[in-house]
C-alpha cells in the first residue's frame, strides 16, 4: 500500500482548499443564511409545519444534503479534471500508485471538506432554528456515506468530463433540481399522486429522507430504504470507477 | 553481460485515431548508461516513453523494469522511474518545494527534507522554493519539473527534449547535472531530435523513425560502422575538372578545385586509396596533404532515415 502516495494526494487537495478558505467557508454560511430569511422568515409564516416538525427546522436536513451532494461532485470532479486540463496527470499516471489509492487520495479529501461543510451548514442553521437530531449515528453515517457516495460520483464526472462546462453540467442541470424536486423543503407525502410515485425514482428522495429521519425520527420512506439506496448507489459507482481504471477511459491513450 | 536495466519487447502503438505510432519496438537498456533516442518529429519517442512510463497503454509488447513487469508488478517497476516530459505541465498554485515533497510522496517515499534541498540546490531552484510555479520562466518551470522527478530518487530518469526550447545556461547546467547523476549510477534515457545532443551526450544512440527503430549501437560503432569518410587531398595545382581517368573513385573538387575529394566507406574491405594515390602519381597530380575526416552523426541519421523511409 502506498500510503506515502495517498497522503500526498489527500494534503495536495486539502491544500487547495485552504488556499481558498475564505470562500469554501464564508459561501455556505451566506448562503445558508440566505435560505433561511427566504425559506424559513418569508414561507415559514405561510407554512407554520411539516409533519409536525416546524417549517425552518425541518429544511435543515434537505439544506444540508443540497450542499453536500453538489459539493462533494465539484470538488472531486474538479480534483481529477485539474491535473487532466494541465496535463500534471502524466505524473499521477506514472507513479506506483494504484487506482484505489488514487480514489482514496481524491474522494477521502472531497469527502473531507463535504463532511466538514455539512457539520458548518448545521452549526449555521443551529443559530436560527432549534435541530434536535435523535439518531446522532445515523445522522453522521448518512453525512460520511453521502460525501463519500457523491465524491466518488463527482470523480466520475471530472474523469469523463472533457471541458469546464461538462464539469458544472452534471451538479446543475442535475442534481440542483432533482434536490429541489427530492423533497428537500417539503414532504413528497404532501404530493398530489403522479408527481409522488415519480418522485420515488428520484434518488435524492431517498438520501433527504433518510438524513431526515436521522434528525426528526420520520422519512418520506422507510430508512432501510433509504441507507439500501444510497449503498446501492455507491457500489454503482465503485464499479463504474474500477471499469474506468481497468480500460484507462479518458485518463490514458 | 548483465542483465538490462530496461527491456522492452515488442511494443507497438496504434493510437485510437489509426495513427500507428510505433512499430514492434525491442530495446534493451544497459544500466548506469546515458541512451539518447535520435529522431524527427512525430517519430514515435514520446509515445515510447510514454509506454515505459506508464501514461500510454501498448497496443501489443511487455516491458521489464530493472526485472520487473510493468504490467504485471506495475508499482515496484514504477518506483524505478522518473520522468521529465516534454510539455511543461505544473501544477501553477503550488509552490516549488511542495510540488517536489508531492512527487516524492507519490512515488511511496517518505519526506527527506536534505534530499529536496540538495536536488533543489543542483538545479539552482533552491532561491525561489517557496515561490508559486506560476510565477517562475518557462526555463524555471522545465528545472522544477526535473527536480520533481529526482525527488524521488530514480534509477532511471527519461528526459523527453530536454533542450527544446531552453536557454544555454540551463542547457549546460542540464548536461553537468547528468553526469552528475550517471557517477552516481543513475540510468538516463534522453529524446532528441538535435544530433549534436546525442553524439555530444550518450553512450549508445537509437535512431527512430516513422515510429520504427532503425539501429541501436554505440555511439561510436554505429559511427563507424555506418559512418562514410572523406579524404581531403591539398593539390599542388588547382584543377577546374576531374580527369577522366579516375572515374572509378567517387571524387568531387572542393574549395574552388584546390582539394580533391574522395568519399569512400570505412567498412569496406578495400578502402581504395593506395590504388588512388598510385593512380595520381601515374597521371603526375602532385599533392601536398592528406586529411580523413568522419561523417557527423547527422549524416549517418539523414541516411538511415531515407533508407528507413522507403
Ligand atoms: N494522443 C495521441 N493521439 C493520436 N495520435 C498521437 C497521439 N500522440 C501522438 N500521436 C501521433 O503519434 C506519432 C508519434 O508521436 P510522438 O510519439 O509524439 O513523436 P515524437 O515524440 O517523436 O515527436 C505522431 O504521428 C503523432 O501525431
Ligand atoms: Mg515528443
Amino acid at each position: 500500500m502506498n500510503v506515502h502516495g495517498i497522503l500526498a494526494i489527500y494534503k495536495f487537495e486539502m491544500a487547495r482548499a485552504l488556499r481558498t478558505l475564505w470562500q469554501s467557508l464564508v459561501t455556505p454560511v451566506i448562503t445558508t443564511s440566505l435560505y433561511f430569511v427566504v425559506f424559513g422568515g418569508a414561507l415559514g409564516s405561510q407554512i407554520k409545519e411539516v409533519d409536525g416538525i416546524a417549517y425552518g427546522s425541518f429544511i435543515v436536513p434537505g439544506l444540508i444534503m443540497m450542499s453536500l451532494l453538489t459539493q462533494s461532485i465539484s470538488n472531486a470532479s474538479i480534483g481529477i479534471y485539474f491535473p487532466k486540463f494541465t496535463g500534471t496527470i502524466f505524473e499521477l499516471l506514472s507513479a506506483p500508485i494504484n487506482s484505489m489509492e488514487m480514489v482514496i487520495g481524491y474522494v477521502g479529501a472531497a469527502a473531507t471538506k463535504s463532511v466538514v461543510l455539512g457539520l458548518i451548514i448545521l452549526a449555521t442553521a443551529a443559530l436560527f432554528v432549534p435541530i434536535p437530531i435523535h439518531h446522532p449515528f445515523a445522522m453522521v453515517a448518512f453525512l460520511l456515506l453521502t460525501s463519500i457516495t457523491f465524491s466518488l460520483f463527482g470523480f466520475i464526472i471530472g474523469v469523463w468530463a472533457k471541458g469546464f462546462e461538462q464539469l458544472n453540467f452534471v451538479p446543475a442541470l442535475l442534481i440542483t433540481p432533482l434536490t429541489f424536486l427530492g423533497g428537500a423543503f417539503y414532504s413528497i407525502s404532501k404530493l398530489p399522486d403522479p408527481w409522488r410515485t415519480f418522485s420515488l425514482f428520484n434518488p435524492v428522495v431517498y438520501l433527504v429522507s433518510g438524513f431526515r429521519w436521522s434528525f426528526f425520527d420520520k422519512g418520506d420512506v422507510p430508512v432501510g430504504i433509504s441507507l439500501a439506496a444510497t449503498g446501492g448507489f455507491m457500489l454503482l459507482c465503485l464499479a463504474v470507477i474500477a471499469w474506468i481504471f481497468r480500460t484507462g477511459y479518458r485518463l490514458k491513450n | 553481460m548483465t542483465e538490462p536495466i530496461l527491456s522492452v519487447r515488442g511494443v507497438s502503438k496504434t493510437y485510437a485515431s489509426g495513427v500507428h505510432a510505433l512499430h514492434a519496438v525491442d530495446l534493451d537498456i544497459n544500466k548506469g548508461e546515458i541512451f539518447a533516442l535520435l529522431g524527427p518529429n512525430g517519430a514515435g519517442k514520446t509515445t515510447l516513453i510514454s509506454i515505459i512510463c506508464g501514461i500510454v497503454t501498448p497496443s501489443t509488447g511487455t516491458i521489464t523494469v530493472g526485472g520487473f513487469d510493468a504490467i504485471g508488478q506495475p508499482k515496484r517497476a514504477r518506483r524505478q522511474i522518473g520522468l521529465v516530459p516534454q510539455e511543461l505541465a505544473t501544477d501553477m498554485f503550488e509552490t516549488v518545494e511542495s510540488t517536489c515533497r508531492f512527487s516524492r510522496g507519490l512515488f511511496g517515499h517518505p519526506q527527506k527534507s536534505d534530499h529536496i534541498e540538495e536536488v533543489l540546490r543542483d538545479l539552482s531552484l533552491y532561491d525561489k522554493r517557496k515561490s508559486k510555479i506560476m510565477e517562475l520562466s518557462g526555463g524555471m518551470k522545465r528545472r522544477v519539473l526535473i527536480a520533481k522527478a529526482l525527488a524521488h530518487e530514480p534509477h532511471i530518469l527519461f528526459l523527453d527534449e530536454p533542450t527544446a526550447g531552453v536557454d544555454v545556461e540551463l542547457r549546460r547546467d542540464m548536461w553537468k547535472l547528468v553526469h552528475r547523476l550517471r557517477e552516481k549510477g543513475t540510468t538516463i534515457i534522453l529524446t532528441t531530435h538535435y544530433i549534436e545532443e546525442a553524439e555530444e551526450m550518450a553512450d549508445r544512440v537509437g535512431v527512430i523513425s516513422g515510429g520504427k527503430l532503425l539501429v541501436v549501437d554505440e555511439k561510436t560503432a554505429l559511427m563507424k560502422k555506418l559512418g562514410k569518410r572523406e579524404l581531403d587531398i591539398a593539390l599542388n595545382e588547382p584543377m577546374s575538372t576531374i580527369p577522366g581517368d579516375l572515374g572509378d573513385w567517387e571524387l568531387s573538387l572542393e574549395n574552388e578545385g584546390k582539394t580533391l575529394r574522395y568519399v569512400f566507406d570505412a567498412q569496406a574491405e578495400r578502402t581504395g586509396i593506395p590504388s588512388l594515390l598510385r593512380k595520381l602519381a601515374d597521371l603526375n597530380i602532385g599533392f601536398k596533404d592528406l586529411e580523413t575526416s568522419k561523417s557527423s552523426l547527422e549524416d549517418i541519421f539523414v541516411d538511415l532515415v531515407k533508407e528507413g523511409g522507403k
